[in-house]
């Protein structure tokens, strides 16, 4: 690869020397010459991803600072540190290591919050991200195992956050644990073995932090350190997607070369990341184990909550009733050998939306393709508005889990408005279920209003706000015709049609051809199709031609 | 006489009487003070208060509480809550009530100290009851760390572990504690007003209600050494300040950083 | 149309493919003219633009600046005023240090760097050729294995595959002892007397007023030099005064209460957090987790809340000396349900 061995070239600069002294030793000239001018598109949305790159690098500095004054231990000691309030107190030596990383270790306070606040916006920019993907189309062919990668991460996250969350062995953390356990028991069979396997006997036991500890700094962060490899990979393997527009199709990637611009935009974001999460860490209080005190079993904080992206399955927790109806969630089934009970009133909400939100997630990519039928490899992203079903698929399962989350605060929301604990529990109840259907609908009606919107514009232009009176004494108002680049953004997207199902070679239409029929009307039936010249051509002579024409035309229902 | 008005031209005259001036002042500021603390020290009212306090119920409170206190469909029977029941109620604003609703809300006092203790010594001829509490357990000076103790395992799971407040079912709430003054935390743990558990002296000991005042003084004035407290309200507040305006932030540098110049 | 007035590389192919697309959609225009910077074409906005980043990066040396008198000038005496005003200059120093850098790099490419958007080919991520060549390489390997002409090597190798992780699971049974009968019994036993939360102070039942809580443990708990958490974790219990006749106690348990006092665990039995929220008008227990409500006056009956059993009820009485003590232990497990339960 390398032309060293060949030709006695010689490089002039000075960082040229050092390129080829590196080159002829490693041999990266390859490598730089296929990287080096990378085309990489540019968009703010593109930029989540390297949120949450860039967070989790932070995450592993100030992580490896804590992680020389934390000791995981459950023992017993008593508090001598600085902070009055909690001194002479008996505690694990866990906490009191926490609290001296706190109050005696010159900045280890800071180092805290910043380890503490970059793990909630890591787990936030996942999501983003995730959402990204999602409403824009970027997890079609050939992406899907990407988007696997990128779910498998996402849950990955959420075990790091949690088991984090838990290490300080304060109240909070502690009452996090004991919720926990109480659902890891309430799996039928194997519950309460797991849970005295997890904690080493009975709860809370004098292991289950130094285990965690394991999880927490060992074994997730290297699963995600090879998921966030293996997700990188893919996306030098695909290059990146990009936006619709002018210039840029499925066969090539317009935007920046890797160098020198989109390296420093890209390098340069890291310390703004790094320098947004200091400041802060700095202004701002993260997890004031102080205010908690040490872990005991007897005593609770009003407004017990795990972090934001525990929150939904704790949030089901709080909606599931204990009684339907008279009829209890728990039920004590006789068995040939004895009596053994299973709650559903913990089963359910602890499993069923996490189970319907990930398998979703995790198949979606091959559903909608086998709906559309479509293999063809796609690099230019859809604007959410040009996929009105997938969009309203993505807000009403957004608002699914924003429903669950919000009822994980049902007791902060009821305090704030002043409004009955139980009137938001059961509004949320409600909500749980007709909140993801009434977001379908909206959001499929307004994405569907804004391609007609666009449909408008593309046809007829901006509307100028000039109105001019026409001899015959009709008043108008004047249209600014588009550029080409810009009509192009507006027009080029695909628009299928719903299908009906094709007969196999007996001549047949199977059961699933008629389900995956009934799959596409439902995502295709309502469509609104993009404009064409010929449409163009017959605006500019005939006003009213067009507009009787567009009656028939955008939306077509069969 | 004539000696006096003689020096009253002396060079030194003026600082004397100044001096003297300040020494009245003083001396009957003094006086009127260990009066008050007096007032505030003993339970023990007089018999004018007491009728006083009495016109003053008949006017204000029996509406709802019945004449003579007995209680009524819409306010109950004040026989035997105490003294420190109404100093509590009253001196909080939280009585006389603007509405009937789940709870008495805190709104400013509607009687001045004076009136207050009138009805308290109204409300204690009614029967026995807690009494105003005592100057020395209200000082703030005990053990923060048994305070602190004693708050978690009694108190925190209402009012949260950072006293920032917190629900109860059907509308009613534990209020946040910032901003109470330390007659009236006491007045609230012995005489559990509207929803809240009595805490008896057998329960916790007066030096027990004392150090858990400490506490809440010493988390009260100490601030909070990470910064901005956000309610201390735990994760919620701190997930809902990192999808607003950390995300926000972000995103308006990810659109500065992708936007071209002109 | 739309090609770059300046030349840039490798943007030609964007065009070209335009014209084969479909008569009746609208024809990619190409890659919009290309629009110069200020800075492109004024040299003072240039040099103006490279002042600013070199002041940019001048912030972020007096952020750092400020982290060491942060960390070296500040001396934390005990109190946390220090503390917050510590942190909040390590916390500003690193952020403008960082901010500095990051500002001013991308300023710097934003304004000075070229602005060209190139377009780049994409290439197929395989030729049909490989395509291909990689199935028939993969089938051949099966076929030269045999493997699907030996179905009992097969099957034997996967009979091997299935068994050997099976070691992996059981190696860990020794991460904690079987759970036995640890959870159907606590601290509780016939005299145990009742204590306070922490100090363990036994409780006289004349000290139990009406309207008022206690939070208790079992006396010896204290004593315990280990498993004292665990034991807690069960034992807690709330002891509350009614009325007696506000009580409704159902058949055989009329004596478990004394005079009005009445002993309920304070585990939730829906996931195991302290049920300790006492509402003395109501005389309704609420779980600050998930807001399972309990109505004290049916001996705890789930009246609101994801909770589906009661709250076990501790059997009290007093002893010779007036103080409140058990009768046994709980009748039924308390705490979390769990599948042995029954």
């Amino acid at each position: 690869m390398s032309s060293a061995t060949q030709s006695p070239y010689k490089a002039k600069t000075s960082t040229g020397r050092i390129t080829d002294f590196v080159d002829q030793r490693v041999g990266g000239s390859g490598i730089l010459r296929e990287f080096g001018r990378k085309v990489f598109p540019d968009h703010w949305s593109f930029m989540f991803g390297e949120v949450a790159l860039y967070t989790f690098v932070i995450l592993l500095l100030s992580g490896t600072f804590l992680t020389l004054f934390f000791d995981p231990s459950m023992a017993e000691t008593h508090y001598n540190g600085s902070y009055v309030p909690l001194k002479g107190l008996q505690m694990s030596v866990a906490y009191d290591s926490t609290l001296n990383i706190s109050f005696d270790v010159r900045g280890g306070l800071f180092m805290r919050q910043v380890h503490h606040w970059s793990a909630l916006l890591f787990v936030a920019a996942v999501s983003v991200h995730m959402l990204r993907v999602f409403f824009t189309g970027a997890f079609r062919k050939p992406r899907e195992l990407n988007w696997v990668v990128g779910g498998i991460l996402l849950i990955m996250s959420m075990a790091e956050g949690f088991t984090g969350y838990s290490l300080p062995d304060d109240l909070l953390s502690g009452n996090g644990l004991r919720i926990i356990d109480g659902v890891i028991m309430a799996i039928p069979v194997v519950g309460t073995y797991i849970s005295f396997f997890l904690f080493g006997g009975e709860f809370p036991g004098t292991v289950i932090i130094s285990r965690l500890y394991m999880f927490h700094i060992m074994l997730i962060p290297a699963i995600i350190l090879l998921l966030v490899a293996v997700h990188l990979f893919m996306v030098v393997v695909h290059k990146h997607t990009q936006y619709p527009g002018p210039g840029r199709s499925d066969r090539n990637v317009v935007g920046y070369p890797l160098g020198p611009v989109y390296a420093a935009k890209a390098g340069g974001f890291f310390f703004i990341i790094f320098g947004i999460i200091a400041f802060v860490a700095a202004l701002f209080t993260i997890n004031p184990i102080w205010n908690y005190g040490p872990y005991d079993p007897s005593p609770i904080s009003a407004g017990t909550q795990p972090d934001w992206y525990i929150g939904w399955v704790d949030g089901a927790l709080r909606l599931m009733p204990g009684w339907l109806f008279n009829i209890p969630m728990e039920w004590n089934i006789p068995l040939p050998w004895g009596v053994n009970t299973l709650s559903l009133n913990i089963l359910l909400p602890a499993l069923v939306p996490a189970g319907i939100v990930f398998i979703l997630l995790f198949t979606y990519p091959w559903i909608e393709r086998w709906v559309t039928r479509d293999d063809r490899e796609h690099h230019v992203l859809d604007r959410p508005r040009n996929a009105p079903t997938r969009t309203a698929i993505g807000v009403s399962g957004f608002i699914f889990y924003c429903v669950m989350w919000a009822a994980a605060s049902s007791d902060l929301i009821a305090t704030h408005f002043q409004v009955s604990l139980n009137d938001v529990t059961y509004w949320l109840r409600a909500l749980f279920f007709a909140g993801p259907i009434l977001g379908f609908i909206v959001t499929k009606r307004v994405a569907l209003a804004l391609q007609r919107k666009d449909r408008e514009i593309a046809l007829h232009g901006r509307e100028t706000g000039r109105i001019v009176r026409l001899p015959h004494g009709e008043f108008q108002e004047m249209h600014a015709q588009l550029d080409d680049y810009k009509r192009y953004r507006l027009v080029s997207y695909e628009s299928p049609v719903a299908e009906e199902g094709i007969p196999n070679e007996n001549g047949i239409v199977t059961k699933t051809e008629k389900r995956r029929a009934a799959l596409s009307r439902f995502f295709f039936e309502d469509r609104v199709a993009p404009a064409t010249p010929a449409e163009l051509e017959a605006g500019h002579g005939h006003h009213e031609a067009i507009e009787s024409a567009e009656e028939h035309k955008p939306v077509s229902r069969y | 006489m004539k000696a006096l008005s003689q020096k009253r031209r002396h060079p030194l005259a003026a600082i004397a009487l100044l001096v003297l001036g300040l020494m009245l002042t003083g001396g009957l500021y003094a006086v009127v003070t260990t009066v008050n603390q007096a007032k505030a020290d003993t339970t023990t009212f007089t018999a004018g208060q007491a009728h006083e306090g009495e016109k003053l119920f008949v006017a204000n409170c029996a509406t709802c509480h019945g004449l003579g206190a007995k209680g009524t469909e819409n306010g109950p029977s004040l026989a035997g809550v105490g003294a420190a029941a109404v100093s509590f109620q009253v001196g909080t604003g939280r009585m006389p009530m603007q509405m009937q609703g789940p709870q008495a809300l805190q709104k400013p006092a509607q009687f001045n100290a004076d009136q207050t203790n009138e009805l308290a010594a109204y409300v204690a001829t009614l029967g026995n009851g807690p009494g105003i509490p005592e100057a020395q357990y209200l000082d703030g000076k005990g053990d923060a760390t048994k305070g602190g103790e004693l708050f978690r395992v009694n108190c925190a799971m209402c009012h949260n572990a950072a006293a920032a407040g917190g629900a109860l079912t059907r509308g009613k709430f534990a209020p946040a504690l910032a901003g109470v003054s330390n007659d009236h935390i006491y007045e609230a743990m012995v005489t559990g007003p509207q929803n809240m558990p009595v805490f008896n002296d057998a329960n916790i000991t007066p030096e027990g209600k004392r150090d858990i005042i400490t506490f809440l003084n010493t988390i009260e004035h100490q601030g909070s050494p990470g910064g901005a407290a956000l309610g201390s309200l735990g994760p919620v507040s701190e997930g809902l300040f990192l999808w607003t305006a950390v995300l926000g932030v972000v995103i308006g540098f990810t659109v500065w950083l992708t936007s071209r110049t002109s | 149309m739309g090609n770059h007035s300046d030349g840039t590389p490798a943007s030609s192919g964007a065009v070209a493919k335009a014209g084969h697309e479909e008569v009746e959609k609208f024809q990619d225009p190409g890659l919009p003219p290309h629009r110069l910077r200020l800075a492109d074409t004024d040299p003072k906005a240039a040099k103006r633009a490279e002042r600013q980043v070199a002041i940019l990066f001048g912030i972020s040396v007096i952020g750092t600046l400020l982290f060491f008198f942060a960390y070296f000038g500040i001396r934390l005496d005990q109190t946390l005023t220090t503390l917050q005003l510590q942190n909040m200059f390590l916390g500003l120093g690193v952020g403008f240090a960082m901010l500095g850098i990051g500002t001013g790099i991308v300023h710097w490419a934003r304004a000075l760097m070229p602005d060209h958007e190139v377009s780049e080919e994409r290439h197929a991520l395989r030729t049909e050729d490989d395509r291909v060549a990689a199935v028939q390489i993969v089938d051949d390997i099966i076929e030269e294995t045999g493997i699907k002409r030996r179905p009992l090597i097969r099957n034997t190798l996967i009979g091997a595959m299935a068994l050997a992780p099976l070691p992996a699971i059981a190696i860990l049974r020794d991460l904690g002892p079987l759970p036995g009968n640890d959870l159907h019994h606590t601290l509780w036993k016939a005299g145990e007397r009742l204590a306070r939360d922490p100090d363990g102070t036994p409780i006289k039942a004349a000290d139990v007023t009406n309207g008022s809580v206690f939070h208790v443990i079992p006396e010896s708990l204290n004593n315990l030099t280990e498993g004292k958490l665990e034991e807690k974790a069960k034992a807690a219990v709330l002891l509350v005064r009614l009325d007696p006749s506000e009580l409704h106690p159902s058949p055989g348990r009329e004596d478990w209460s004394y005079n009005g006092i009445v002993a309920h665990s304070k585990i939730c039995t829906h996931v195991g957090c302290p049920v300790a929220l006492y509402e003395q008008q109501t005389h309704h227990l609420l779980c600050p987790c998930h807001q399972s409500t309990f109505d004290l006056t049916q001996e705890c009956k789930v009246i609101f809340g994801p909770a589906v059993r009661p709250l076990p009820q501790l059997p009290i009485t007093v002893d010779s000396e007036g103080y409140l003590v058990a009768q046994s232990d709980f009748h039924e497990p308390v705490g979390p349900s769990f599948w042995e339960r029954g």
